[in-house]
Order: structure tokens, then sequence, then C-alpha cells
């Protein structure tokens, strides 16, 4: 199977700060890729990169077979690129189902009516049903969370970019996480998940990704990553 | 899970509000057989404020871009009658929802200019382009010039035509105002305008075209502030630059709606009738007036964020213009049927 997501080459500075360094990256259909890496090693750069927020300066994004580094962030999404963000980022005047029928009807290009079956199923999928008339704006840390997600996946995405979903839960919660996660890898949803949780990101990840000053350090099978000195010694601060 | 879910768009208050606007609306349209000529301008005044102040909202409060440079379209739409009804012989009424058009042809470029400006540059940025179209006007002579002109084209209909027709144009145009905004806010488009004053990155990376969205609204306001220019020369019969593109009329429209309720149509039109109390009893104090008004709306914006309408439907949970959505179970429903 070819990758859905290829990059080529990118970079991404902020003055003299090099974040991204010539990143070059494959991802295969269907695959949950978890990214790991030390604060400021460019790992929300580079979700930023892929969903449009900022644009590359140098180098290629491909997204299943198309170009799209000169793309805005909204027509990636209606391609298929879903985000959910660190820091959640709810329409807080509208209610919980409001927030995902924009995702769905904008994300996938549906007119409103045609979006409500697919947004309560999402609603009930993610646990939000019960605050479906909610401000969003009156949720809690984990509802926004879980709304962050429930948002991303309303616009019907192939690829999903999750960053730190898991930050914050409590052990319990982050479990409940990984069984969504785990049920959304059975639709066929392609996925990069950025996570300090690594028990939780080890749980679901098939591959795991380091990045450390925006350059990829390791990659591959996550018990090989994990046991990597170099991971150990950047990542982790264990002596090497 | 046979039985499906629903969705509501309406309050009780809205089916009771509803009505209620129907009959005011035809009560007002009686109101040239019967009704004093002073009565009949007063309102007719208070329509364009209207129109003129839910744009604003529209833009401001709604889509979050604080122009206070929105008189140009009231100027542009003025002049575009005059330009229709005494240069092109247009029928002076056919010539007002023409100046609308107009003013939003010429809105297009403008916008372009406006956009490349955010936030307080965007603010004073919207004055500026407005204080271009002023001093350009000023000195255009075939259009009066400086000292302005009258709209000679009114001459030749009759007093009582002329009163009626403006009267009628002026309630037409604004309870089309408020059934646009209204019915815009409802739309899909609405939704993304909700959402992007939220959170535009959010709003983009769910794939709405926060570009497209925000220009939409503001080429929708610049048309409405467009009819309010051409219905209140209209009514006026006399425009000058000055009295068109003064930039009283985006004081006026922000302490209606922030003193109504921003970011509600309920608070504009509670706003505006406010601001035609203080005006008919107190206008004749002048400079003290406007000086109370500016108090007026301090106190109100420290007392009352919301404004005072905004004050009120929080206490009491009323709307009289839902824009939500609320999700019924089925559960629900199925009480409701028994």
């Amino acid at each position: 199977m070819g990758a859905i997501l290829a990059l080529d080459g990118v970079s991404k500075s902020y003055g003299a700060l090099r974040v991204i360094d010539g990143l070059s990256l494959a991802v295969e259909e269907g695959e949950t890729l978890g990214i790991l890496g030390p604060n400021g090693a460019g790992k929300t750069t580079l979700f930023n990169l892929v969903s449009g927020d900022v644009r590359a300066d140098a180098g290629q994004i491909r997204f299943g077979g198309h170009e799209i580094s000169h793309e805005p962030p909204h027509r990636r999404c209606r391609l298929g690129i879903g985000r959910a963000y660190q820091v959640p980022q709810p329409f807080g005047a509208m209610t919980v189902f409001e927030n995902l029928i924009v995702a769905a009807s904008f994300g996938s290009q549906k007119r409103e009516k045609e979006t409500y079956d697919s947004a309560v199923q999402v609603l009930g999928e993610t646990g939000l049903l019960s605050k479906a008339n909610r401000l969003a704006g009156t949720l809690t840390l984990l509802d926004r969370k879980r709304l962050e997600l429930a948002r991303a996946l309303a616009t019907g995405p192939r690829l999903l970019l999750l960053d730190e979903i898991a930050g914050g839960l409590t052990e319990h919660e982050a479990m409940e996480l990984v069984e969504e996660i785990r049920r959304i890898q059975r639709t066929g949803v392609t996925m990069l998940w950025i996570e300090h949780v690594v028990h939780a990101l080890l749980a679901a990840a098939g591959r795991l990704l380091v990045l450390d000053a925006g350059r990829k350090i390791a990659e591959g099978a996550p018990v090989a990553v994990m046991g990597d000195p170099l991971v150990q010694r950047v990542y982790m601060g264990l002596a090497a | 899970m046979t039985a499906a879910f629903t969705v509501s768009r309406a309050t009780r208050a809205s089916r009771i509000g509803g009505a209620v606007a129907a009959v005011l609306v035809l009560w007002l349209s009686t109101f040239p057989w019967w009704a004093d000529p002073g009565w009949m301008r007063e309102f007719e005044e208070m329509s364009c404020y209207l129109i003129f102040a839910l744009m604003w909202n529209l833009l401001a409060g709604y889509g979050g871009m604080v122009s206070i440079g929105q008189q140009a379209f009231v100027g542009l739409g003025g002049y575009a009658l005059l330009v229709l009804g005494n240069h092109l012989h247009v029928n002076p009424f056919l010539a007002v929802p023409l100046a609308m058009v107009a003013t939003l042809a010429l809105a297009v470029p403008v916008s372009f200019i406006a956009f490349r400006l955010q936030g307080g540059y965007f603010a004073i940025g919207t004055w500026v382009i407005a204080e271009v179209f002023r001093i350009s006007i000023a000195n255009i002579s075939t259009v009066g010039g400086g000292s302005g002109t009258s709209l000679t084209a009114l001459r030749g209909i009759s007093r009582s035509t002329r009163e009626a027709a403006t009267f009628w144009l002026c309630l037409a145009g604004a309870t089309a105002a408020v059934a646009a905004v209204y019915g815009f806010l409802r739309s899909r488009e609405g939704l993304a305008l909700l959402a992007l004053r939220d959170s535009e990155t959010a709003a983009e990376s769910q794939g709405v075209d926060v570009t497209r969205t925000k220009r939409a609204v503001y080429l929708i306001a610049a048309a409405g502030a467009g009819l309010a220019g051409a219905l209140y020369f209209l009514g006026n019969l006399r425009i000058s630059p000055d009295a068109a593109f003064t930039v009283n009329w985006s004081a006026f429209a922000i302490f209606i709606v922030v003193v109504g309720g921003v970011g509600t149509l309920e608070g504009t039109l509670v706003g505006v009738a406010l601001f035609y109390l203080l005006n008919k009893l107190f206008s004749d104090y002048g400079t003290w007036y406007l000086v109370g008004l500016g108090l007026l709306a301090v106190v109100v914006t420290l007392k009352f964020p919301a404004g005072l309408w905004g004050f009120v439907s929080r206490r009491f949970d009323l709307h009289f213009f839902p824009v939500h959505r609320r999700l019924i179970p089925p559960e629900r429903d199925r009480a409701c049927a028994t």
C-alpha cells in the first residue's frame, strides 16, 4: 500500500531557529504513528505544517497523492485531514452538537441536515451525547478534549492528527481514550499521535517516530525505538 | 434505536415573537393612512439607524470585525441614490434597492483593502477609507461638492405619495434587514460565522473558509449600510458629504448595539428603542445629550457587560430570535406524543 502522507525535505524556521529541519516521512494508510520527543522538538510544528496552519519554508507535503503544501487549512480538512489541538479550541458560544455540525458540514461539505445523523453518532461514540445541548465553553477539560477529538472525527477524516489528547487525564480516562483510539483504528483511519503519556501511546501505536531539534532521531517498531540508546538519552534523560 | 433524534430550532418565545412581529409590521404598514407625518419621519429615521446597527452588529458583534468606518457605505448608498435619481433619472423609489446594489459592488474592492488590516488597525483603517470617500465626493462638483445638494428627482411627486412611499420603503427595508440577518445567522454560513468568532484557527481546520465567510459578512453589512443611507437621504431630501460620511453613524451604532446587547438581534432592537427615546427626550440639550449618551454607555457596559437585553435574556432564558439548534432525544419525542 502506498503512503497516504509523505513529507519530503520539509523545513520550517522562525527567525534563526530551525524548528523542522529537512524532515522526510512516509505514513502508510491505516497505520497509527506515535510521535515522541522532548519539548521544543518540533512535534506541534510538524502538525501545523501538515494541517496547513503554518506553511513550510522548503520541501513538499503530499497527501493522498496530492501536493498540499500550498493549500489553506480548510481545503486540507476537506481533503481528509482532521486535527485535534493540544489546547482545546472549542467554539465556546455554540453547543456541543453545533460544534460537530460545523465540522461535519464544512469538513465533509454536506448540507446541514445531512450531518445530523453522523453528528449524533460521533457524540455517542465519544460519550458526549448527554451534553449535546451544553454550550461548549462550559465543558470540563476532559469533555473539551473529547469534543476536540469528536469534532475532528466529524469532519470525516482519512488522517487524524492527535496532539496530546491524553495529557491531564486520569489513568482510567486515558485507558478509555485508548479504547476509543483502537475503535477508530478499526475503521481504517490513519493517525499521527503526539503524546507524552507514553504507555497510552504504546498501547495504540504501531510505529514510533522520535523527533529532536526538528530532526528524526529514530523511527520504527515501538520496542526497538524505546530501546534505542539515543532515544533513551534525548527523550528519557537516561545516561548512555 | 428505531426512533431518530430530532433537531429543534424554535423556542416558545420565538413562536410568540414571530406572531407579534407580524402583527406589528402589519399595523405599522397602515400608518400612511392615518398617522401623523411627524411620527412617520421619526419611524423612518429610526429604521435607518436600526438597519445600520443590525449590520454593524453582524459585522462586529458576530463576525468580530470591529469597524468604525461603515458610514462609508451609508454615504455611498446616499450618493448612489442621488446619482441614479438626479442624473440618470431613475424613479427615486426604485433607485433605493439599486443604490444598495451599487454600494455592494463598490464594497468588493474596498474589502480587499480593508482585509489587509486586522483588529485595531482594521477599525482605524475602515474609518480612513470612509474619510477618503468623504473628501473625494466633496471634490466632485456635479454631486454638489462640499456643500451637498438636494434630491431633485422627487420633484413632481405629490407630497402624500412621497411620504407614504418613503415610509413603506423604510418599513420594508427594516423588516428585510431583520429577516436577512436572522436568516443568515440561522443558515449554515451563520454557523461558520459563530464558529470563527470563537476560534478562527479551529474553524479553518474544521473546513470553514474563514476569509470567504468574513468577506461575505462584510459585503452584506456594506449593502445594508448602503440601504440605510439611501433610505435616510430619500427621507431627508438633501445630502452633503459631512452628513453622509459622518462618524456619528458608527458611534450611534456602537451605542445601540453595546447598550442593547452585542451579538444578539433582540439587543439591537432594544438599543434602537432606547436610542429613540433618549433622542426624543434629550436631544435638545445638544452637546450635553451626547455626553449623557456616552456616560450611559459606560455605565451599562460596567453594570451589564452583555447589554440590557443580554441581562434580561440570561435572567429569564428568553430568546425571541433563537439561532441555536437543540438536539432532542427520541425518548422525549415519545413523551411529547403521549
